[in-house]
């Protein structure tokens, strides 16, 4: 089942822990947002493969933007 | 001292311009390309750019500021809080370049900078420190068994090199400690290269509760009383008051004294606030001390009449400050402040920046003051500290004080973004608050009663 992971508020992308092809199960931390000085943590709902990344470090993101597709 | 640059934005910068203003002084505000229309550009005499939004590329470089100064013709430089406000090399800097540093002298901020250090000095002047042991390498546990029965259960084994709870296990019984120092010492050997742990008491159903001091770098100092700030989330505080409710008077007593013993030991210069841990027995801890003015201190101008930025101000500019003794600063009654942030609590606090399309005050008086450095019309950008206001209620009592910030809370219209109103409102409205049982895991304790989604 893929899995869209949207930004879920607007920030700054502070760290990418994942690339492409790696494979993720529930509750692994793809990302992590700064947003007003606060680590937002990004995980992924259900297992997968990381199909595609929309971001990489320093990124401005708004809120609600595609981030990360999961297969 | 004519012309004072303020090293901040938001509402401790349009904070500090009011107190300068008030002594007749002139002001110089600083800005990033996010805050060019902000209040503190706008409130200040003058105001000069110093770059890109993100901190590190403006508000942090120390050199930007003091060239901003010196295009100015600013001759003192108040730092406000966070930022470079306790940055020993800024305030070297600062005074090299022949400005005056409204604030700590550089020696100072680093020695409480340093938390062993500074842990060492308030233990020196007889402030209490929460019982801790030596360090305990890997394979090397000789004596551990003792140092815990001195330390006292429960225990936090702590990693050495860890922090930000990153390391930290609770040990409640002596049969577990081995194990739990050993898997602590693979954990801090992997995760910081570091195996050392030692050993603190855990003090349970803590208070966070902090002292106002004030010093005037000749050795002496002045105390101004407590503030309870145990309201917190993400470890950040929320609702702030002072009297702590339900301190007993031999405790804040010998809080406030172990406060100035360490403020005299240190010749400290300024606005400081040591801050404790405290017991349900009443036993306090010394913490930290923070080198510079506090986010929190209206609620301490407001209880006692004094205005601690004007305090600082007038210090550095050479003033006679004799008649600021002990004996002539007198709390009067009750203030409470809450913190309003943008951000949401039924999302575990996520910060939630955007437009302040509303933004209508309560009436202001003499007993309700707010702090923002936002107009109706502003944006709330990410890249800064989601907190947009602080307001604070003052009374004659706690009820009273309770009383005013709840009709202010619902006269303050905020939209356009999420932010903790509700959550603040139920804070404060909370049988737990009203009883003054705060503690820092308050929050996560009445979860159920502050939370209430679609609300």
């Amino acid at each position: 089942m893929a899995e869209q992971v949207m930004t879920q508020a607007p920030g700054n992308v502070w760290k990418v822990l994942v690339k492409e092809g790696d494979q993720v199960k529930a509750g692994d931390v793809l990302f992590i947002l700064e947003v007003m000085k606060t680590e937002v943590p990004h995980a992924a709902e259900g297992a997968g493969k990381v199909a595609k990344l929309h971001v990489k470090e320093e990124d401005a993101v708004d809120v609600g933007q595609l981030a990360v597709e999961i297969a | 001292m004519k012309k004072v640059l303020i090293a901040n934005r938001g509402e401790i910068a349009c904070r500090v311009i009011r107190s300068c203003r008030a002594l007749g002084l002139k002001t110089v505000a600083v800005y990033s390309e996010a805050d060019a229309t902000s209040l503190h550009v706008a409130s200040a005499d003058e105001a000069v750019a110093i770059g890109p939004p993100a901190a590190k590329d403006s508000y942090l470089v120390a050199a930007k500021i003091i060239a901003a100064a010196r295009s100015t013709g600013a001759d003192a430089i108040h730092p406000g809080y966070g930022f470079l406000s306790e940055n020993e090399d800024f305030a070297t800097e600062v005074l090299e370049a022949g400005l005056k540093w409204i604030g700590p002298g550089p020696r100072t901020i680093a020695d409480m900078g340093d938390k062993e250090r500074a842990r060492r000095l308030a233990h020196g002047a007889g402030v209490p420190i929460v019982p801790g042991s030596n360090r305990f390498g890997p394979g090397a546990l000789d004596g551990l068994e003792d140092a815990a029965k001195s330390v006292g259960f429960p225990l936090l084994v702590k990693a050495s090199a860890g922090g930000g709870g990153i390391g930290m296990k609770r040990v409640d019984k002596l049969e577990d400690l081995r194990a739990t120092v050993e898997s602590t010492q693979t954990l801090a050997t992997k995760a910081f290269g570091d195996g050392a742990v030692y050993l603190e008491r855990l003090v349970l159903q803590p208070r966070h509760i902090e002292i106002q001091v004030f010093g005037f770098g000749d050795g002496r100092a002045v105390h101004v009383y407590e503030r309870e700030c145990s309201i917190q989330r993400r470890f950040q505080k929320v609702v702030e008051e002072s009297p702590a409710p339900g301190l007993p008077d031999a405790v804040r007593r010998a809080m406030g004294d172990a406060a100035v013993a360490l403020a005299q030991q240190e010749r400290y210069r300024g606005a400081g606030t040591i801050e404790f841990i405290v017991d349900p027995a009443g036993n306090f801890f010394f913490l930290e001390m923070n080198t510079r003015i506090q986010v929190e201190h209206p609620v301490t101008e407001m209880n006692t009449g004094l205005d601690l930025v004007g305090l600082q101000i007038r210090l550095e500019r050479g003033d006679d400050l004799s008649a600021v003794t002990q004996e002539s600063i007198k709390p009067r009654g009750h203030a409470i402040e809450c913190r309003l942030y943008a951000e949401n609590p039924d999302k575990n606090f996520m910060p939630s920046p955007g437009p302040l399309t509303v933004f209508a005050l309560p009436p202001l008086g003499a007993d309700l003051r707010l702090d923002t450095g936002f107009r109706q019309g502003d944006k709330v950008t990410f890249y800064y500290d989601p907190m947009i206001a602080k307001l604070v209620a003052h009374g004659p009592d706690r009820n009273a004080a309770i009383a005013r910030m709840l009709g202010a809370l619902d006269a303050f219209k905020v939209e356009g973004i999420t932010t903790n109103l509700a959550f603040l409102r139920r804070v404060i409205d909370h049988p737990a608050f009203r009883a003054g049982q705060t503690h820092t895991g308050f929050v996560d304790l009445h979860k159920a009663d502050l939370m209430k989604a679609g609300a």
